[in-house]
């Protein structure tokens, strides 16, 4: 497949980037944490309620993390005209998109991986008999939140005000996802835990739809 | 150049420029451009700032798209066409060689590590491959980005005012590697801003003004009068 | 040149009259039509048992809402066709039908509160059609926003044409999303549910087939505008051209 040799490549690219100053990695884990402690300022977690508005604290704090932390991701191409460099080379241009959702969902990931105990412990909650399927439902929600946002740095990156730019355009768009993600990491909190399957289908649906657009028409957004 | 290596020298590749139009709005960076230049030609580029050298040296990359006519390449086999831009077009956090390698890698060219190597001791880099581009000097960091554009062979080389930040034993360089390049067949699209030890070896030289191609010492001619008047002729700041 | 600026020439040349006849014609034969539909919806359609007089706002707030999904249709197909061709007058056709999506979704969002208001008591509900009206009338706003942000005329239209295929293809997700959440988290309806009584129905549709008819004149006159900003430019630029290079 003509996509997957330079997706991989510069894949690793990222990766080693990001490794090098763990900028991203650091800032990211410290501002959903900071976001997590101040919600629970505002709704004081009781048992119950923590089981009610954990999730959907947890999701808009990632979604929010998650919009400021994609902007790099192009901006980063701009500084020494890379992206140029990127596009003469003989490789198929939505290899750069997608090597950088990889690159993006991993970080992500890095970072919820380290939150969850710390979400566990704030809010009184026992992650581990769901841990599988947590994992399944972060994982889908988290590749939403990364596919799309990747995409609309691409766009941002190009317009004015682009830091402001990116999560304006992006948390309208996301309102099904974060719907999904957080019912969906509800009927798992809840007694007995439940893996609903309209709503992990739903984010699936949500996941496929967008990387077949992007697929289909994320080149046009390299051109100069 | 390191032994060891074998590189095949793609035949040069020949670029025309169909009446090429490239607007920005109401701003129109190329008017209606007519060029053939030919496989093995190596062509002075010449003209004020603003004048359309960097947009269609950018067309001929194929990173601008021309909002009217068409660039066609005489050699549809996998030669490559390589650009040295205004800015260094590598990664300041990776190491040198490690964005050799990469782009190596990009290009498809077998042992990549091998060749990252030995493209950064032609450009007088060699101890510096584990340090990261960020730390280089200026000279150091075009002379990379130069040696980044020569690994894949290219059968046609686009240069963007590639002695900007050069030292005279840079420009040399630039000079001795650019001539090797020539003697290879490769094509050469060059502009030049001032002079250079570069001009020697050109054979051609066209000056473009606001956009439209005002003198071509055409394929025969003689580039030096050309590039001597657009040399002498006031440069916008 | 001459060719280029065609609507600008036609506007001030001899066929003006006739078809300012026809437009004008259109004009009051849609105007008819939404009298029309307002006096069905006033007094031909029955009263509703629970609501009262209030629930005939109905046949107007769901057919805003059908003809602003139309609106964003043009808008998706437009956007596609543009990336294909780079035809600006796709872009154009793009931003025409998206400003009026928005323009028929804020009659949504306005007709809705003042149905629920003396039905509920409440201005608000989260209710699953007005929710999702809300997001998508953000989406396009932000479409539109997202166009103002980006001086470069091909850049502009190239990057709202990637922005409104996404977000064209999230609306039935969010429909679905939204309207599946309120099964589980129910809360007041504003919409009508249940199976419509037939003279209902047809007075439904007469209102949307007015609405359309709005739409219709609404989309071809800032299309127009739009062509004729255009070309205004077209001819900027080629006097500053000619002036070059006189």
């Amino acid at each position: 497949m003509a996509l997957l040799r330079p997706t991989t490549i510069l894949l690793g690219k990222e990766l080693r980037s990001e490794f090098r100053t763990r900028e991203l990695l650091t800032t990211t884990w410290v501002f959903v944490l900071t976001v997590l402690v101040l919600f629970s300022f505002t709704f004081d977690p009781t048992q119950a309620e923590s089981r009610r508005f954990g999730p959907g604290l947890l999701w808009l704090a990632l979604l929010f993390a998650g919009s400021l932390m994609l902007h790099p991701s192009f901006a980063r191409e701009q500084v020494n005209d890379t992206l140029a460099a990127l596009r003469m080379a003989p490789i198929e241009p939505v290899s750069i998109i997608a090597s950088k959702i990889l690159a993006n969902l991993c970080f992500l990931l890095v970072a919820e991986l380290f939150l969850l105990p710390i979400f566990a412990v704030i809010y009184n909650l026992s992650l581990v008999p769901i841990l599988g399927q947590l994992v399944l439902v972060l994982l889908l929600g988290t590749l939403a939140l990364s596919t799309v946002g990747t995409v609309f740095s691409a766009i941002s990156s190009q317009a004015r005000m682009r830091e402001l730019l990116l999560p304006l355009l992006l948390l309208p768009l996301l309102a099904p996802a974060l719907i999904a993600s957080t019912e969906a990491t509800r009927g798992l909190l809840e007694d007995p835990p439940v893996l609903s399957l309209p709503w992990t289908g739903l984010l699936a649906a949500f996941d496929i739809i967008f990387l077949t657009v992007t697929w289909l028409f994320g080149e046009y957004l390299l051109e100069e | 150049m390191a032994t060891g290596t074998k590189q095949t020298f793609p035949a040069g590749i020949g670029v025309e420029f169909q009446q090429v139009e490239k607007r920005y709005g109401v701003r129109f960076a190329l008017r209606g451009i007519s060029l053939r230049i030919a496989a093995g030609e190596s062509v002075g580029l010449v003209g004020a700032n603003g004048s359309g050298k960097t947009t269609l040296l950018k067309v001929a990359a194929r990173l601008i798209r021309p909002s009217a006519g068409k660039v066609q390449f005489s050699s549809a086999e996998t030669s490559v066409v390589s650009m040295v831009g205004h800015s260094i077009l590598l990664y300041d956090d990776l190491t040198a060689d490690e964005n050799l390698v990469l782009f190596a890698r990009l290009y498809g060219m077998e042992g990549s590590r091998e060749r990252a190597a030995a493209a950064l001791e032609s450009a007088g880099l060699g101890g510096r491959g584990a340090d990261l581009v960020r730390t280089f000097s200026r000279g150091m960091r075009q002379r990379l980005s130069i040696a980044r554009a020569l690994l894949p062979g290219p059968g046609l080389l686009l240069l963007d005012e590639p002695a900007t930040g050069l030292d005279a034993a840079g420009q040399q360089w630039l000079g001795e590697t650019l001539a090797r390049l020539r003697a290879q067949g490769c094509t050469l699209l060059m502009s030049t801003h001032g002079r250079s030890e570069t001009h020697a070896l050109l054979t051609r030289a066209v000056r473009l003004e606001a956009g439209q191609v005002a003198k071509d010492s055409g394929p025969s001619g003689d580039p030096q009068r050309v590039l001597a008047t657009a040399l002498a002729a006031p440069q916008e700041a | 040149m001459a060719q280029r600026a065609t609507s600008v020439v036609e506007s001030t040349g001899p066929g003006q009259r006739t078809r300012a006849g026809v437009h004008a014609a259109e004009t009051l034969g849609v105007a008819l039509l939404l009298g029309v539909a307002g006096y069905a919806a006033l007094f031909i359609a029955p009263t509703e048992r629970t609501m009262g007089v209030i629930q005939r706002i109905f046949y107007f707030h769901v057919p805003s809402a059908w003809t602003g999904f139309v609106a964003f249709f043009i808008t998706f197909v437009a956007s596609i066709a543009y990336l294909r061709g780079r035809n600006p007058k796709w872009d154009r056709l793009a931003v025409s039908a998206a400003e009026i999506g928005v323009a028929f979704f804020t009659v949504v969002l306005i007709t809705g509160p003042i149905w629920a208001k003396p039905v509920w008591g409440i201005w608000w509900t989260w209710d699953a059609r007005l929710t999702s009206s809300f997001v998508l009338w953000l989406l396009f706003v932000c479409y539109m926003l997202l166009r103002t942000l980006v001086d470069e005329p091909e850049r502009r239209a190239v990057l709202s044409a990637v922005f409104g295929i996404f977000a064209s293809f999230d609306i039935p997700l969010v429909y679905f999303s939204i309207w599946f959440f309120r099964t589980q988290h129910p809360q007041p309806v504003i919409g009508a549910g249940g199976s419509l009584d037939p003279l209902m129905r047809n007075v439904l549709l007469l209102c949307w087939a007015a609405l359309l008819g709005v739409m219709v004149l609404l989309l071809r006159q800032r299309y127009r505008l739009e062509t004729l900003r255009h070309e205004v430019e077209e001819l900027r630029t080629e006097s500053a051209r000619r002036s070059d290079s006189a």
